[in-house]
C-alpha cells in the first residue's frame, strides 16, 4: 500500500481540484483529507458520512475565583500572555492559552485546573470514488498536526483492512506542523505549483521540507501558459533539484465550472485538463511502483 | 489601527490586497506591512524591500544537567506536551516537540533544568518603496510558526497604519497573526470553496470579535451564493476585483497590483475609508 500527499506550500495552487480528480481516476484507494481547518474535498466527492468521532485534544486552564488569592504568580510566569486580571479577579483566554498546565502545576493555592478541549471532528464517509476520512478542526483550535495524523491513521488502518492499494492524501498549505504531520513517512508527495514568482518561492521551501523529511517528490504546474518564462524557470529549478516536472495543466475555466458543478474537472470535461491529469496519475502510479 | 488580511482558503489574494493597500496609502500615512504568513511569507517578492535588520527568533527549550538530575520525573510529569521523557538514568528531551512553556525548569526540585535557546525562524525589517517592512520565517522543518508570529507583531506601530498578512486557514497561526487587530479583511473568491472556507473564516473572526469585512477577488467566474451569504449575514462587501488575465499576469510576475494597473489605487484608498467607517 502506498501513500500519496498532495502539497504545495502555497495556497489556492490547485491541490483539491487535482485530488478530487485523483479520487475519480484512480482505483483501489482511500482518501484522507489533511487539510483540517479548511476541509474542501468533500465538495468534489459528496460523502455519505458513515461514522463520526469527537476530537478530544489539547487542554485549557480554568481559575476558580473562589479559591483565587489573586497572588498573580500565575499572570508573571506565563509564556502566551493568556492570564489577564480584570478589575477583581485573574482570567485565562481560552484561545491564548496553550495548555501547557504550568499555571496549574504552580498555583499555591490549586485554583486553578485544566479541562480537557473538544477541538473538532472527524469523519468516515463513503463516496462513489470510494471511502474517505476527512476531519474538522473547531475554529481557533490547536493541535491540527494531531488531527492530521489521526486522519492518516485512520484511513491506513481502512487501507490494510480492505486490501486497498493507495491513499491519496490533500494536504494543507505551508509548511508548518500540520504539513509535517501529513508529510513524514508517506511514499511520495506531488508537489502542485503554479507558474507565479510567490508559487515558485513557496515550491522551493515545501520541497526543502520534503527533502529534510525524506519523501520523495514530484511536481505539477498548474495553469502553467499563464507564464510560460515563469514556467520554464520551474522546470530548470526542478531539473537541478532532481525533481521530475510530470504535468503541466493549462488554465482553463472548465475548472471552476466543475467545482461549481461540485465534481471533479475529469468527469465534467474530457478536455486538455483531464487529459494533462490523467497522464500525472499514470506518472504517479509508475513512480509508486519503481 | 491594526488591519489584518486573512482568508480561509489560500491563495485567494492576500498578498495582492495587503501589498496593494500598504502601497496606496504610504503617501497618506505611515505604513507598516508585517507579513505574518511565517510559513510561505510572499509579500517580500512584490515589495523587495531594503533589509536592514535581521534576528533570530528562538524558543527557550530544556537542557538537563544530568549531574544534578535525580531522575524523579518531575519534569516529564508537568510536561504537557511530551516533550521530556525519564527513563530509570536518563532524560531525552524533545525539542520538537516543546512549547517552550518553562514549566519544567521552574519546577525542577534540583534545579538541574536551564533553559537554551533553540532557533526556529528569522524576523527581517527594512523599507520598502516608503512602506516600513517586517517579515518572519520559519525554518524548514520547524513545526512552530505562533512564536515567529508574535516576534513579528512585536514590531508594530499601533500609531500608524499596521496592516497584517496572514497564512491560509483558522487554526493558530492565522488566530496569532489576526489577534488585536481593529479590523480584518477576509480575502475570498466565489466559488464552493472558496465559500465553504470564507464561513469558516467568519467564524474565526467573530470568535475574536473582530469587526471585518469582505473583498470579493476573481469576480466574473463561479457562482453568485457568497454574494447570497454574504447579503443574508449583513457583511459588508467592501470591494471586488475582477477576473482577469491582466492582474493574474501581473501577479505572476511579482508586481503589485496598484503599480501594474495604478487606477486601482483609488479603489483601495476608498477600500480604507470604508474600513474606517465599519470600525
Amino acid at each position: 500500500m502506498k501513500e500519496l500527499v498532495v502539497l504545495s506550500g502555497k495556497g489556492g495552487t490547485g491541490k483539491t481540484s487535482i485530488v478530487g480528480s485523483l479520487a475519480a481516476i484512480a482505483q483501489n484507494k482511500i482518501m484522507a483529507d489533511c487539510d483540517v481547518d479548511a476541509a474542501d474535498l468533500h465538495l468534489l466527492l459528496d460523502p455519505t458520512v458513515k461514522e463520526e468521532y469527537e476530537f478530544w485534544s489539547g487542554r485549557v486552564a480554568v481559575i476558580d475565583e473562589e479559591k483565587c488569592i489573586q497572588c498573580g504568580l500565575c499572570q508573571d510566569l506565563c509564556r502566551f500572555d493568556a492570564i489577564s486580571d480584570t478589575i477583581d479577579y485573574f482570567k485565562i483566554d481560552p484561545i491564548a492559552c496553550e495548555g501547557c498546565s504550568f499555571c496549574s502545576h504552580l498555583c499555591p493555592v490549586e485554583a486553578i485546573s485544566m479541562e480537557d478541549n473538544l477541538s473538532g471532528y472527524w469523519f468516515v464517509s463513503d463516496t462513489r470514488y470510494g471511502p474517505l476520512v476527512n476531519a474538522r478542526l473547531g475554529i481557533a483550535q490547536e493541535n491540527s498536526g494531531k488531527l492530521v495524523a489521526l486522519v492518516r491513521q485512520q484511513a491506513r488502518k481502512i487501507a490494510e483492512n480492505n486490501k486497498l492499494d493507495y491513499i491519496i492524501s490533500d494536504g494543507p498549505p505551508g509548511i508548518g506542523c500540520p504539513v509535517i504531520s501529513s508529510l513524514s513517512g508517506a511514499s511520495l508527495a506531488l508537489l502542485i505549483t503554479e507558474p507565479t514568482l510567490s508559487g515558485i518561492h513557496d515550491l522551493e521551501r515545501v520541497l526543502q521540507v520534503c527533502n529534510h523529511f525524506g519523501v520523495p517528490s514530484l511536481t505539477c504546474i498548474n495553469k502553467y501558459d499563464l507564464n510560460e518564462d515563469n514556467t520554464k524557470n520551474i522546470e530548470d529549478y526542478c531539473l537541478k533539484q532532481g525533481v521530475a516536472v510530470v504535468a503541466k495543466i493549462p488554465f482553463d475555466n472548465v475548472v471552476t465550472e466543475s467545482i461549481v458543478q461540485g465534481v471533479p474537472v475529469v468527469e465534467y470535461s474530457e478536455g486538455r485538463v483531464a487529459v494533462e491529469i490523467r497522464g500525472l496519475w499514470q506518472c504517479i502510479t509508475e513512480t509508486l511502483a519503481s | 489601527m491594526i488591519v489584518s488580511v486573512a482568508s480561509g482558503k489560500g491563495g485567494t489574494g492576500k498578498t495582492l490586497v495587503a501589498t496593494s493597500l500598504a502601497l496606496s496609502l504610504k503617501d497618506k500615512h505611515d505604513v507598516q506591512l508585517l507579513d505574518c504568513d511565517v510559513e510561505e511569507p510572499d509579500d517580500h517578492i512584490f515589495m523587495k524591500p531594503s533589509i536592514t535588520s535581521s534576528e533570530v527568533v528562538s524558543i527557550p527549550v530544556p537542557q538537563v544537567d544530568e549531574a544534578r538530575c535525580t531522575y524523579c520525573g518531575k519534569c516529564a510529569e508537568v510536561c504537557a506536551y511530551n516533550a521530556i521523557a525519564v527513563i530509570t538514568d536518563k532524560v531525552l528531551v524533545f525539542p520538537e516537540l516543546c512549547h517552550g512553556c518553562g514549566a519544567c525548569s521552574y519546577l525542577c526540585p534540583e534545579n538541574a533544568i536551564k533553559e537554551v535557546g533553540k532557533e526556529i525562524g528569522i524576523v527581517e525589517s527594512g523599507n520598502a518603496d516608503g512602506v516600513k517592512f517586517v517579515h518572519g520565517k520559519l525554518s524548514i522543518g520547524q513545526p512552530m510558526a505562533p512564536p515567529i508570529i508574535r516576534k513579528v507583531k512585536e514590531k508594530a506601530n499601533k500609531q500608524g497604519v499596521v496592516i497584517i498578512d496572514s497564512s491560509p486557514g483558522t487554526s493558530c497561526p492565522v488566530v496569532e497573526a489576526i489577534r488585536g487587530s481593529d479590523f480584518c479583511l477576509l480575502v475570498t473568491e466565489p466559488t464552493p470553496f472558496g465559500l465553504n472556507d470564507l464561513k469558516l473564516a467568519v467564524e474565526t473572526v467573530r470568535k475574536l470579535d473582530i469587526p471585518f469585512g469582505i473583498i470579493l477577488n476573481r469576480t466574473g467566474v463561479g457562482d453568485n451564493k457568497t454574494e447570497e451569504y454574504c447579503r443574508k449575514e449583513n457583511i459588508p462587501i467592501l470591494m471586488k476585483i475582477p477576473l482577469d488575465t491582466k492582474i493574474a499576469r501581473l501577479y505572476s510576475q511579482g508586481i503589485p497590483l496598484v503599480k501594474g494597473i495604478p487606477e486601482f489605487r483609488n479603489d483601495f484608498l476608498g477600500l480604507f475609508d470604508k474600513i474606517g467607517d465599519n470600525t
